[in-house]
């Protein structure tokens, strides 16, 4: 996309901004308008659903169809090139139960930004691994703790469970004693790892 | 990467392929724990690389989902081990910031100071093993020796050597002990010559040169793509650190500088973190000097129930980038507890910093990503 | 049939005395290597068997004997039985041809260097079978790393021992000394200064040779766990460790014989440094007696008192012998020859606490690039110096 647009790594981020957390705090998220949060929205519309600031932290939520291309977005056009982690949180009462967390930084701006969006189960999402590298491994890992599938990770697959294992441990209704009972006697030749 | 391995892993041996598999680790001695590394060979160069990483899983996000914010803190000192007090200093900010309370400055100076000695001494266990991989025996020896004096120093403050659980959400439980700021006067006071005897037994050593420089490069530009943070990030010319660009604690308030490399090569990595240990020693000695009076311990509410809402923050640790993504839902335990590791991220890049060059050279780039398998695996 | 004398019984005598005590004599290199490592490396090393860990060589050879013999099922049984053997009987065997003084050697063949270096490279033998019959990949890969070394710096060995032998004129281990006691100067300084180039080459392929750090790429533990050996345990892995230090020795005694004058004193030709071949013996043996007997107090119990003042007593009577006239011109030899080779060793270890490990594309490029053609110059420069002297 814009070549000449790619930031020069080697130079210094500029200062530090000072952290809006100073601000007394309030119980929850505000609106986020500034000129990034605008030009965002401008620019994909609808699939920007939300833009909110918390603690000084910005994220905006978007619609799970169109992650890849405001991804893309953000890191080519707005110099996101820093993923820094994808991670989801499981709220099994809502409609769609998972919402995938994006964290991005910048080395121009520094400063960070949050993505959200929301998929329900066995919804596949698309994988941001053509936009940053970064994210194989940290989609295989949400994959593999919360069964998210990302359609088109070049090697989804589970990281840190055994291969075979059932289950997806950070789901809220995957209790903190439970285990896969059957791959524990096969494979360890025990009858519980408890 | 994985396709091309599929094949290869199955049931033929290397009596009947050009090619061989090669399983290194989980059991071996140069993969700093129980890493497994898959290595597709073509004699011995390497065509082909997987990590298979998950043996020292412990399902810390989970335990932490299970757990109070305060019975929490000293399960994150099992995450990098060797740097304990980094983990906790980033995982109490996290949950101070959603409380929205700092702690007091003198706790904040206190913090900075057992942090900086715990990158020294994260740093020199690198270093002794880093050696020692490539074949140099006697620095382990050394540096071990080094960072006992660093570990003395915790063991006075807290009792315990390893897993510290230095830090108290809101600031510290302990006051400094009688004699803290001597002992550590005393050991920066020692620290240049030791550092300098290491240098002069690695740095211009021809062996060590022959096999750390053009080994393992990554470029800037890769470096951000792969998401690496910390001295690999810096030593490929990248001067970001995050004490710098979003300064926590009062870091804000210490001179030091951000070494750079220019090759982003394992000789690179060496030398920035050989400076770093360095800088780190500035920033202590900085700190040593001008202890605030004062309380130790921010007001923080006897039950931590931080208000409904999430925060990330990251600390510059001595891997990497250590950032907390905390999801709080009100209540006494956090809703969701993500730990970003810096080893985890930085190992991502063996299979681009090692293809096409030798077995020898795997080692030195494991040495060189300086990964924890406690973190990687967490 | 010749009569039985002790003359005729000697060489059968030494052999004996080679094969028992030379195990035992291994196992105490290897302590004094552990020892030299934890002095370099700030701290004491074994120290709970015996007196200031003296019996730990015994206890590590009950260990390794009592141990569990494992074959893996895997390998190709014969041949990974056969290796260490193989291995174990060439380092033995090459002690035949070295001359320990002008009296102690076994045989004094006219080939003896020949012999030295073809048995050398049999032994190599024993570890590319040792490392195909485990039928695994790391001992595989070490033992390619261990053929494609040692090959390599045969040759260069090679140049260097051709650089003594145009000095000397003679491939017996014996008559090459003598032509040094003749020359007036060890072949170090012989044709100066392409002596010392070729006793530095042999330096570095004896290292390449035995698998010394910097250059143990075929048992790198850090890359290939233990290279070739990595299936051994108990006996036979013993048997690799046997022949890897026995290997040293030989390897050390062969650079003492070409370069540094063999049996003979330092500046065998000035006579009234004579005083030297009493002094230097008795000296270091009292020393080392008379620390013995001063460390006796230090000792915890009781029974490491004994075992320490008993080799206090024992050292002190060896310095009492070498006073002894009759015995010291007996024996001499042998002193200056272990002392030269336990110099050699000692620089051995030192290099191989300090040095980081070459790798393999490293290792073949220093062998084929600079020492090969290194060797090969000073092979040249000899015979035009030799020639030119007349």
């Amino acid at each position: 996309m814009a070549e000449e647009k790619k930031p020069d790594p080697t130079v210094p981020p500029s200062a530090p901004p000072k952290p809006a957390a100073a601000a007394p705090p309030k119980p929850a998220a505000q609106p986020w308008d500034d000129e990034l949060a605008r030009r965002v929205r401008e620019r994909f519309r609808s699939a920007i659903k939300d833009s909110l600031t918390y603690l000084g932290q910005n994220y905006f939520v978007v619609d799970a169809a169109s992650i890849t291309s405001i991804c893309g977005y953000l890191k080519h056009e707005e110099e996101f090139n820093y993923l820094v982690d994808v991670t989801a949180v499981d709220y099994p009462k809502r409609e769609k139960r998972f919402e995938l967390v994006y964290i991005l930084y910048s080395f121009p701006r520094n400063t960070r930004v949050r993505v959200k969006a929301s998929i329900a189960e066995n919804e596949p999402i698309d994988s941001v691994t053509p936009v940053w590298q970064t994210a194989n491994w940290l989609e295989r890992e949400v994959y593999d703790m919360f069964g998210i599938r990302f359609a088109g990770h070049p090697d989804l697959k589970r990281i840190l469970l055994p291969d075979g294992w059932q289950g997806h441990p950070l789901r809220k209704d995957y209790s903190i004693l439970k285990q896969d009972e059957q791959w524990v006697q096969e494979n360890l030749h025990i009858e519980s790892g408890q | 990467m994985a396709d091309d391995l599929k094949h290869t892993t199955g049931e033929a041996t290397f009596l009947d392929a050009n090619e061989i598999v090669l399983n290194m680790g989980p059991q071996h001695p140069a993969t700093h724990g129980v890493l497994r590394v898959i290595l597709k060979l073509d004699g011995e160069k390497i065509i082909g690389t997987e990590c298979v990483i998950g043996y020292l899983h412990r399902g810390v996000e989970k335990i932490g989902e299970n757990r109070t914010y305060v019975q929490f803190n000293p399960y994150v000192d099992r995450l990098d081990y060797v740097a304990s007090v980094s983990n906790g200093l980033g995982y109490c900010e996290a949950v101070e910031k959603l409380l929205s309370v700092t702690a007091p400055p003198r706790a904040q100076t206190v913090r900075v100071i057992l942090t900086e000695l715990n990158r020294i001494a994260s740093h020199l266990i690198w270093l002794g093993t880093h050696a020692l991989d490539i074949g140099a025996m006697t620095p382990l020896f050394y540096t071990f020796n080094q960072r006992e004096d660093i570990l003395k120093i915790y063991e006075n403050y807290c009792g315990a050597r390893l897993t510290t659980h230095a830090f108290r959400i809101g600031g510290l439980q302990y006051d400094l002990y009688q004699g803290f700021e001597q002992q550590v006067k005393k050991f920066c006071d020692e620290m240049p010559a030791k550092v300098d005897e290491y240098e002069q037994l690695l740095t211009t050593n021809r062996i060590w040169v022959a096999r750390t420089q053009g080994v393992g490069v990554l470029t800037a530009e890769d470096a951000i793509e792969f998401g690496v943070t910390g001295p690999m990030l810096r030593a490929a010319g990248v001067k970001w650190d995050i004490r710098k660009a979003i300064p926590y604690e009062n870091y804000a308030d210490f001179e030091f500088d951000i070494p750079t490399g220019k090759n982003g090569d394992t000789y690179d990595r060496y030398l920035v973190r050989m400076e770093e240990m360095r800088q780190a020693r500035r920033i202590i000695q900085q700190a040593v000097d001008r202890i605030p009076d004062g309380p130790i311990m921010a007001k923080v509410p006897k039950v931590v129930k931080p208000p409904a809402g999430e925060v990330y923050h990251s600390i510059e640790a001595p891997k990497g980038e250590l950032g907390y993504f905390i999801v709080s839902d009100g209540g006494l335990q956090p809703y969701r507890l993500r730990i970003r590791p810096p080893s985890f991220v930085n190992l991502q890049a063996l299979d681009r910093m090692v293809r096409g060059s030798l077995v020898a050279d795997v080692v030195a780039v494991i040495g060189t990503i300086d990964i924890v398998l406690g973190e990687v695996d967490r | 049939m010749p009569p039985i004398t002790l003359a005729a019984l000697k060489p059968y005598i030494m052999m004996v005395l080679i094969v028992g005590i030379g195990p035992l004599g291994v196992g105490y290199l290897v302590l004094l290597e552990r020892k030299l490592m934890a002095d370099m490396q700030a701290r004491l090393g074994p120290m709970r068997v015996g007196p200031q860990g003296l019996l730990q060589p015994i206890a590590d050879a009950v260990k390794l004997l009592l141990k569990e013999d494992v074959i893996p099922g895997m390998v190709d049984k014969w041949v990974f039985w056969l290796a260490p053997c193989v291995t174990v009987t060439t380092a033995l065997a090459a002690f035949a041809v070295v001359p320990f003084s002008s009296d102690f050697v076994i045989t004094d063949v006219n080939i003896g260097v020949l012999a030295i270096l073809a048995l050398s490279s049999v032994g190599v033998l024993g570890i590319i079978l040792g490392g195909w019959a485990a039928n695994s990949h790391y001992p595989l890969l070490g033992s390619l790393r261990a053929t494609a070394q040692m090959v390599s710096y045969e040759v260069v060995m090679g140049f260097a021992v051709v650089a003594v032998l145009l000095m000397a004129g003679s491939l017996s281990m014996v008559e090459i000394v003598k032509a040094q006691a003749e020359s007036h100067r060890w072949f170090l300084f012989g044709a100066f200064p392409f002596g010392l180039i070729a006793f530095f080459m042999y330096y570095v392929a004896a290292m390449a040779e035995t698998n010394r750090s910097p250059f143990d790429l075929p048992e790198a533990e850090s890359e290939l766990v233990a290279g070739f050996m990595t299936e051994y345990s108990g006996f036979r892995w013993a048997l690799y460790f046997l022949a890897e230090y026995c290997n040293i020795i030989v390897v050390c005694s062969l650079a003492v014989t070409l370069f540094l004058g063999g049996w003979l004193r330092p500046f065998p030709s000035v006579t009234w440094l004579g005083w030297l071949d009493y002094a230097a013996p008795v000296g270091s043996f009292l020393l080392a007696g008379g620390l013995s007997l001063y460390l006796v107090k230090r000792q915890p119990r009781a029974f490491d008192q004994i075992v320490l003042a008993a080799v206090g007593l024992a050292l002190l009577a060896v310095a009492g012998l070498f006073a002894w006239p009759a015995f010291n011109a007996l024996f001499r030899g042998v002193f200056w020859f272990m002392a030269k080779i336990m110099v050699l060793v000692y620089s051995f270890m030192w290099v191989r606490f300090t040095f980081p490990r070459y790798r393999y594309d490293q290792l073949m490029r220093l062998g084929w690039r600079v020492m090969i053609p290194l060797g090969i110059v000073n092979v040249i420069a000899i015979g035009i110096v030799l020639v030119l002297k007349g």
